[in-house]
C-alpha cells in the first residue's frame, strides 16, 4: 500500500520538488517542461482532453491542426489566468477584502479562456488568413476542451510563479499535442486492421491509449533528483 | 456535442430519463465525459463523490438553463450556459471542502473540470435549451445516472483489483491473500489500468448493445 502512495506522490509533486532541489533558473524552466509535456502528459496521466482526443485522431492532419491549436491556447491561456489569480485575485484578498479567490478562479478562469480564444480566432483572421483556414475549426472546438482549464487550475495547484507557468502551460499543450499526432498515426494504420464490433471506435483507441500511457511511464525515473 | 435526436421532443419526463440510462447512455453511447471518467475511478467513494455532484451540476443546470430558454439570445447561449454550470460547480466544490476536505484535495481539480463536462454542456445545449422544464430536468437526472452508472462499475473493478477492498472496506481474507506476499497490482491504480478498464467497461456494453439491436431488426 505504501509503495502505491509514494509513486502516486511521486507524480504529483515532481514541480515542487525540482524547485527545491535545482537553484539554476534556466535547468529549472527546462525540467519544468519536460515534466509537464512527458513524465506528467496532461493526456496520459491526467486524462484530460479526452473527449477532443477521441473525435479528432481520426486523422494525421486534422490532429495535427487541433494538436498546434491546444499548445498556441493553453500557452497564452496558462498564463493570463496566472496573471490574474496571483496578481489580482491573491493581492486583493490579501488586502482583506472578503472575495473566494479559490471558488472565484473557476468562473474567471473560463471567462478568459473563452475570451481568449474568441480573440484569437479574430486575430489570426486578421494577420494571416493560412493559419485560420488551417486553424479555424479547431479554434472554437477548444473552449470545451478540459485540457485547457485544467492546464490553469493545475498551475494554481502547483504554486507556479507567472514565468514558470507561462513554461508549464507550453508544455502541456506539446504533451496533448504529442499525444494525439502519435494517436492519429496508429489510428491510420488501424484502418486495416479487423476489430470486433463492440470494440471499434472508441474501446480500441481507449486501449491504445492505455499502452501508450504504460510508455511514458518510463520517463518517469528520468526526471528525479 | 452529441447530434440532436430529432424525436426528442416528444419525450415524457420518465421515458427522457431512461434514454439517457441506456440507449443514449453518455460513456459508452456518445462517449462524452471521460475524462473524470478515468481519472476519479480509483477509488469508489471518490467515484461517488464526484457522480453525486455531475448529477447535481446536470439536473439543476438543465432546469435553469430550460427555465430561461425562452430570454437567452442565441448568439450567446453558451457562454450563458457555462456561467450557469460554473455557479452549480462552485456550490458542489464548496460543499465537498467543507465536508470531505481529504478527498477534496486529491480531486478538487477534476470537480472544477464538471465545468467543461461535455456531458453537461452537451445535454444542455441538445435537449435543455429546447425543451419544457419537467423533461429537460429529467433529461439532465438521466445522464447523470448513466454517467455514474458506468464509472460506479468502473470504480468497483480499480479499487478491487488495485486495493484489494471496496469503498475503503478490508475484505477480511480477499484483502489479505489479493495484497498479500507484498504483492499488489499497481497498475489498476495507476493512469493505464484506467484506459484498460474503461475500454473493457465499453466494449462489453457496446457488444451487447449491438447485438440487441441486430436481434430486434432480425425479428422484423
Amino acid at each position: 500500500m505504501t509503495d502505491m502512495m509514494t509513486i502516486l506522490a511521486q507524480t504529483t509533486d515532481t514541480a515542487e520538488a525540482l524547485r527545491q532541489t535545482d537553484p539554476s533558473m534556466m535547468t529549472q524552466m527546462v525540467l519544468i517542461l519536460l515534466a509537464a509535456a512527458f513524465t506528467e502528459n496532461i493526456l496520459l496521466t491526467r486524462f484530460l482532453g479526452m473527449c477532443p482526443f477521441l473525435a479528432v485522431s481520426r486523422n494525421l492532419r486534422s490532429a495535427t491542426g487541433m494538436g498546434l491549436a491546444v499548445v498556441f491556447v493553453t500557452t497564452g491561456t496558462v498564463f493570463l489566468n496566472s496573471l490574474l489569480y496571483y496578481k489580482v485575485l491573491v493581492p486583493i484578498q490579501a488586502a482583506g477584502v472578503p472575495i473566494p479567490a479559490e471558488s472565484l478562479k473557476l468562473i474567471l478562469f473560463i471567462v478568459i479562456i473563452a475570451a481568449f480564444v474568441q480573440f484569437m480566432e479574430m486575430l489570426i483572421e486578421r494577420i494571416s488568413l493560412k493559419l485560420y483556414v488551417a486553424l479555424g475549426i479547431f479554434l472554437p472546438l477548444i473552449t470545451v476542451n478540459c485540457a485547457i482549464l485544467g492546464a490553469s487550475l493545475f498551475m494554481v495547484n502547483k504554486d507556479l510563479t507567472n514565468a514558470e507557468s507561462l513554461v508549464y502551460g507550453f508544455g502541456a499543450g506539446l504533451g496533448w499535442c504529442i499525444a494525439i499526432i502519435l494517436m492519429a498515426g496508429i489510428r491510420e494504420k488501424l484502418k486495416k486492421a479487423k476489430i470486433p464490433a463492440g470494440l471499434e471506435g472508441p474501446g480500441i483507441t481507449l486501449i491504445i491509449t492505455g499502452i501508450m500511457a504504460l510508455t511514458f511511464i518510463i520517463f518517469q525515473g528520468m526526471i528525479q533528483t | 456535442m452529441p447530434p440532436a435526436n430529432s424525436n426528442q421532443a416528444e419525450l415524457s419526463p420518465g421515458r427522457a430519463a431512461i434514454a439517457q440510462l441506456w440507449h443514449e447512455n453518455p460513456i459508452f453511447r456518445q462517449v462524452l465525459g471521460i475524462c473524470s471518467a478515468l481519472a476519479v475511478t480509483n477509488r469508489m467513494f471518490n467515484t461517488l463523490l464526484m457522480c453525486g455532484g455531475l448529477i447535481w451540476a446536470t439536473t439543476m443546470s438543465s432546469l435553469t438553463v430550460s427555465l430561461l430558454r425562452n430570454y437567452t439570445p442565441q448568439r450567446v447561449r453558451i457562454m450563458v450556459s457555462v456561467l450557469i454550470i460554473a455557479v452549480y460547480v462552485i456550490v458542489v466544490d464548496i460543499t465537498m471542502r467543507a465536508f470531505f476536505p481529504d478527498i477534496h484535495r486529491d480531486i478538487a481539480a477534476y470537480v472544477g473540470l464538471i465545468i467543461t463536462n461535455c456531458i453537461v454542456l452537451g445535454r444542455l445545449e441538445a435537449f435543455a435549451s429546447k425543451n419544457p422544464t419537467l423533461p429537460s430536468v429529467a433529461d439532465g437526472f438521466g445522464a447523470g445516472l448513466g454517467y455514474s452508472f458506468v464509472l460506479m462499475l468502473v470504480a468497483v473493478v480499480r479499487e478491487l483489483l488495485g486495493f484489494g477492498t471496496l469503498f475503503g472496506f478490508d475484505l477480511g481474507g480477499f484483502t489479505g491473500w489479493w495484497t498479500g506476499n507484498n504483492y499488489q497490482w499497481v497498475i489498476m491504480i495507476m493512469p493505464p489500468g484506467a484506459f484498460f478498464v474503461l475500454a473493457v467497461v465499453v466494449w462489453v456494453m457496446r457488444g451487447y448493445a449491438l447485438r440487441k439491436e441486430a436481434a430486434a431488426e432480425g425479428g422484423k
